[in-house]
């Protein structure tokens, strides 16, 4: 019964993002006049909302982690694992769409001196030893705590990266400057499309959580009832 | 003050027990020295002072990296730990003794780590000195709470670097910053803000990790 529910929600997350992201897409192209000097700025409107949806997933998971942390309920392990499942899968693409940004717009497909970029390398290898941390420990209470307690390590990480990465322009890699990162200002109307392509793909990001939620919580109910019946 | 004097007990007792095995610190002492050396080979001749700095800086967290995989080997071969956690004390006094043992056995490798460094490659400064204080509390702290967590888990040793080394990323930026800038304080007060955040973040969540 719970199933059919979640599978509904499921359907209408995805339709939703279908949707906003095929009009994101579609404005983003066909809308908003071309950038002069900047053929591959379309991708912004790809590239922005994916990491925007990966730091929301890595929030969620940790959100979740507390609650497990705090209210010892079992069920907030799954849902915090998942969450952040989600977000290494948003991460890798963050780090796929900017490093064909990086190429377009200074023609090569990895640059130090991209704040995102570069932060998101340290996230991805943070987040996949998350993974390496639940696979080598034996499920229990212990090792939802752990996963919890490193989760919660995961945001506070984020802010102090991001400022080390900040710090370590200065004296390490000086490299090329990238000034105006964002491109042009964003105007109203940029700013809707944005809105509208990060509007879907958070829907996305929820449809794919739910439906891999659901996935997860009926594998565990079926390996309980095998372990019952053994 | 009982947590302080739990505190205390726990950290005498993995002073002692070094004391008297000598597992780890001439391990890592050794370790430091030839990683230097090795680092002498890696440098091009014309590479300057300031890559000596960065390499200084790798040195130092892998010979902490040492000294972490055997943090709890002890508590792990003779099952202490399952103890430790029933003793009527806080759990995270567990983390802070043990925090304490591996700050001490970091800073008597650096003791013999920086005069290495300033013999073989460049000199050792205040700022340098300073900052791998700062960032030796900071890898004592993150280290130990990761390094009980790998001890739970069936890879251990292999799993301590991967969880360990994004973590310390930060550290290695204030580290190297604060050696190589002309306006070393911001750096070295990045590394006072990364030591207050984790050290503070390590001791509430300790007793999660160790807890069945």
């Amino acid at each position: 019964m719970s199933t059919s529910l979640l599978n509904n929600r499921a359907f209408v997350l995805a339709s939703a993002a279908a949707s906003l992201l095929l009009a994101g897409l579609g404005l983003a192209l066909l809308w908003i006049p071309e950038v002069e000097g900047d053929p591959a700025f379309p991708i912004f409107y790809l590239h922005v909302p994916v990491a925007l949806t990966a730091y929301a997933c890595f929030g969620w998971g940790a959100w979740k982690a507390l609650r497990l942390l705090w209210l010892d309920e079992n069920r907030y392990d799954l849902e915090s694992y998942t969450a952040i499942h989600m977000g290494v899968i948003f991460g890798i693409l963050t780090l796929v769409t900017g490093s064909i940004w990086a190429k377009f717009t200074w023609g090569q497909w990895w640059v130090w001196s991209s704040r995102q970029l570069v932060l998101f390398l340290v996230l991805f290898l943070f987040y996949a030893a998350y993974f390496m941390l639940r696979y080598s420990t034996d499920p229990g209470p212990r090792r939802a705590r752990m996963s919890a307690v490193y989760a919660l390590f995961g945001v506070v990480l984020i802010p102090v990266s991001f400022l080390a990465i900040r710090l370590a322009e200065d004296v390490i890699h000086p490299g090329p400057i990238v000034t105006s990162r964002e491109g042009p200002q964003m105007t109203g109307d940029l700013f809707f499309v944005f809105c509208v392509s990060f509007a879907g793909m958070l829907a996305l990001a929820a449809a794919l959580y739910t439906n891999e939620l659901t996935g997860k919580r009926l594998d565990s109910s079926l390996r309980e009832l095998r372990e019952s019946l053994e | 003050m009982t947590y302080l004097a739990d505190v205390a007990a726990l950290a005498r007792k993995d002073l002692l027990l070094e004391l008297r095995s000598r597992d780890t610190v001439p391990a890592m002492l050794l370790f430091v020295v030839s990683t230097l050396v090795v680092f002498n080979f890696a440098l091009p001749a014309d590479a300057g002072t300031d890559a000596a700095y960065g390499l200084l800086w790798i040195a130092l967290v892998f010979t902490a990296l040492l000294g972490l995989t055997r943090a709890f080997l002890a508590e792990r071969e003779q099952r202490i730990l399952d103890a430790l956690v029933l003793t009527p004390c806080d759990r995270s006094a567990i983390w802070l003794g043990k925090g304490v043992a591996v700050l001490a056995f970091l800073v008597l490798a650096e003791a013999v780590a920086l005069p290495a460094f300033d013999l073989f490659f460049a000199p050792v400064t205040a700022e340098v000195v300073a900052a791998v204080l700062l960032a030796d509390v900071g890898l004592a702290a993150v280290g130990t709470l990761l390094a009980a967590m790998a001890a739970a888990s069936r890879a251990r040793e292999l799993l301590l670097p991967l969880l360990f080394l994004p973590l310390v990323i930060p550290i290695v930026v204030g580290g190297v910053g604060a050696s190589i800038a002309a306006d070393p304080a911001r750096y070295l007060g990045f590394l006072v803000l990364y030591d207050l955040v984790f050290a503070i973040l390590s001791w509430a969540s300790f007793e999660y990790v160790v807890t069945e």
